[in-house]
């Protein structure tokens, strides 16, 4: 009975697969604010963690959490250029729109 | 080989070019904008200097850095085509950033910095290195893409490039996540360990394989990861499309062959068909989407997708003789997208710049010299002998043939029967189309140049390519055990 309860590394890698199609599903069917895809993509980064977190812990083995915060690290500065780069596109245009970035197509 | 866990020496390019690059960053914020044009020349020094390092490092084997950094045949072939790339594209820039407004210092740095990241990608040798290598160089790029921030077009490129480019970084990662999981390492000699005596990937393992392989497919641009392409190459400052076009194609090629022939050697059939249908999809996407095109760069888009599914071929054979056919078709590519985009970025009239193919009609009376090398480069591409184009084809093919993909051989050799469609009517319009405007000559020294050598590599190629195989060849014998 009680190893229904006990939660395992299957548990955290469904979690993490959740979160990172949520993630993935946000960017694609997301039709309104680019800020919302900056908040999917940090989502997706964050599953990933969880995966590495975990996968550390049940191998005992430490790399996995040195690997998490590399990517906790590169995370920020992603975001980082990412707001600075919709700041720029926002004097331009005057929207973030995600239906409105399409000057170019085809 | 060496063992040591810290030899710096080793990393003595990566090493030499950060530094230059923040020395770089602080002549820039002191002498201001004004010192663009020397930071520019300056980066083409700091690279000949990484070049020359790259050159003298013994071509055995050697790792550091607890094995996640490696140099050794391979990479240094693969880093001299990334600096020389880097280096044309900056040249190249020169004229463009001075006319259009784009003469900041943060550009030349930002163009080493990117460098400096392909190089990365180039040495890694543990999913940590993969990842940084490649952060740091599109990171760089995203900025690149957007650098000529009073424009709607090249803002919006940036844009599209920073959220597919963060969405294919999350696939990779995550693909990193499973394979550290299911093999227990990240370094691609432990990985390789760890699939002591299997001939298939577990479940898990190949999941993870396959998300890795599709974030880099967005980084090589391939089928179907190739959407941001042509937006990012069209809507990109010209010379920042030339850069991209060459240099980090190259690097994420090389980090392709490596990430997969390193450390999955032993389960090389369940990679493979992910590859041959990869390749197959870019040469055919490549081949029937450019065919509609009416702006050069958005044509250039599409060719590049579609020389990387050539490229893909000699990767998907997964032998020796591949790995030498891809670096020998990269090498090719290099020069010729070199000096294409050299020729599209002459393409500027008192109004400005033009990108369209029209504007190229009658090109061959208003400029001969341009139009001949423009037509070299096109006949080049859709792979004609003896120009350097059909060599590189040529060594992707036999690779493909010589490992019973047969039908990959036959269907690139029909979709760059197609593509000759659109490279030759470029050729059409220079010379058989009513004369358009012409022009603004001179078109300066260092596009004439670029042009010139690029011209003479591609249309001789024929005469030197045994050095060249020979290069190729130990490099691929060095990746492949």
């Amino acid at each position: 009975m009680l190893a229904i309860f006990e939660i395992g590394l299957g548990h955290y890698l469904t979690l993490a697969a959740v979160l990172f199609t949520i993630g993935v599903f946000g960017i694609f069917l997301n039709r309104k604010n680019v800020i919302i895809i900056l908040m999917s993509i940090e989502l997706m980064l964050l599953a990933v963690n969880i995966n590495l977190v975990s996968f550390s812990a049940f191998l005992h083995d430490l790399v996995g959490q040195v690997f998490a915060m590399f990517v906790l690290t590169v995370a920020a500065g992603e975001a980082a250029i990412g707001l600075a780069i919709l700041v720029v596109y926002f004097r331009n245009r005057g929207t973030i729109e995600v239906e409105d970035i399409n000057l170019m197509k085809g | 080989m060496m063992t040591n866990a810290h030899d710096y020496a080793v990393a003595a390019p990566e090493i030499f070019l950060a530094a230059a690059s923040m020395a770089m960053l602080m002549i820039g914020v002191f002498r201001g904008n004004g010192a663009t044009r020397l930071l520019c020349w300056l980066a083409v020094a700091v690279f000949a200097v990484a070049l020359m390092l790259v050159l003298q490092a013994p071509a055995e084997k050697a790792v550091t850095f607890a094995g996640a950094f490696v140099t050794d045949a391979f990479t240094s072939f693969v880093k001299v085509m990334v600096l020389i790339a880097s280096a044309a594209a900056l040249v190249m820039s020169l004229g463009y950033i001075r006319n259009e407004g784009m003469e900041r210092f943060e550009y030349p740095v930002l163009i080493v910095l990117a460098a400096l990241g392909m190089l990365m990608m180039v040495s890694a040798n543990d999913l940590i290195a993969l990842y940084m290598g490649i952060e740091l160089q599109s990171l760089s790029l995203y900025v690149i893409a957007a650098f000529k921030r009073d424009s709607v077009r090249s803002t919006e490129a940036g844009l599209k490039y920073f959220v597919l480019g963060a969405l294919s970084s999350g696939m990779l990662l995550y693909g990193c996540s499973l394979i550290y999981g299911f093999t227990g390492a990240t370094g691609f000699d432990a990985i390789l360990a760890a699939q002591q005596g299997q001939d298939h990937a577990s479940i898990g393992l190949l999941i993870g394989i396959v998300f890795m392989c599709s974030g880099l497919a967005f980084k090589v641009s391939a089928v179907p990861f190739h959407m941001w392409t042509p937006d990012v190459y069209e809507g990109a400052p010209t010379p920042v499309t030339a850069f991209f076009a060459i240099a980090p194609k190259i690097a994420a090629l090389a980090l392709f062959m490596r990430a997969l022939i390193v450390p999955f050697f032993g389960i090389a059939g369940d990679w493979q068909q992910i590859l041959v249908v990869i390749s197959v999809a870019s040469m055919l996407l490549g081949a029937f989407a450019a065919i509609g095109q009416s702006n050069i760069k958005r044509l250039m888009a599409y060719s590049s997708i579609g020389h990387v599914g050539y490229a893909l071929i000699g990767l998907a054979a997964g032998s020796a003789e591949g790995v030498r056919g891809v670096l020998i078709y990269l090498t090719i590519y290099l020069a010729m997208n070199a000096g294409t985009f050299a020729c599209i970025l002459c393409m500027r009239r008192k109004t400005g710049m033009v990108e369209g193919i029209d504007d190229l009609a009658g090109l061959a009376k208003s400029n001969p010299l341009m139009a001949a090398a423009l037509a070299v480069f096109m006949f080049s591409m859709a792979g004609i002998p003896p120009l350097g184009g059909f060599f590189g084809k040529f060594y992707v093919f036999v690779a493909a043939i010589n490992a019973e993909l047969y039908a990959l051989a036959v269907i690139g050799v029909l979709a760059s029967v197609v593509g000759s469609f659109y490279y030759l009517r470029i050729v059409k319009v220079m010379y058989f189309d009513d004369e358009a405007e012409p022009f603004e000559r001179p078109i300066g020294m260092e596009m004439r140049a670029i042009i010139g050598l690029t011209c003479v590599f591609v249309t001789f190629f024929a005469f030197y390519t045994a050095p060249f195989v020979a290069g190729a060849q130990s490099a691929a014998a060095a990746l492949v055990p």
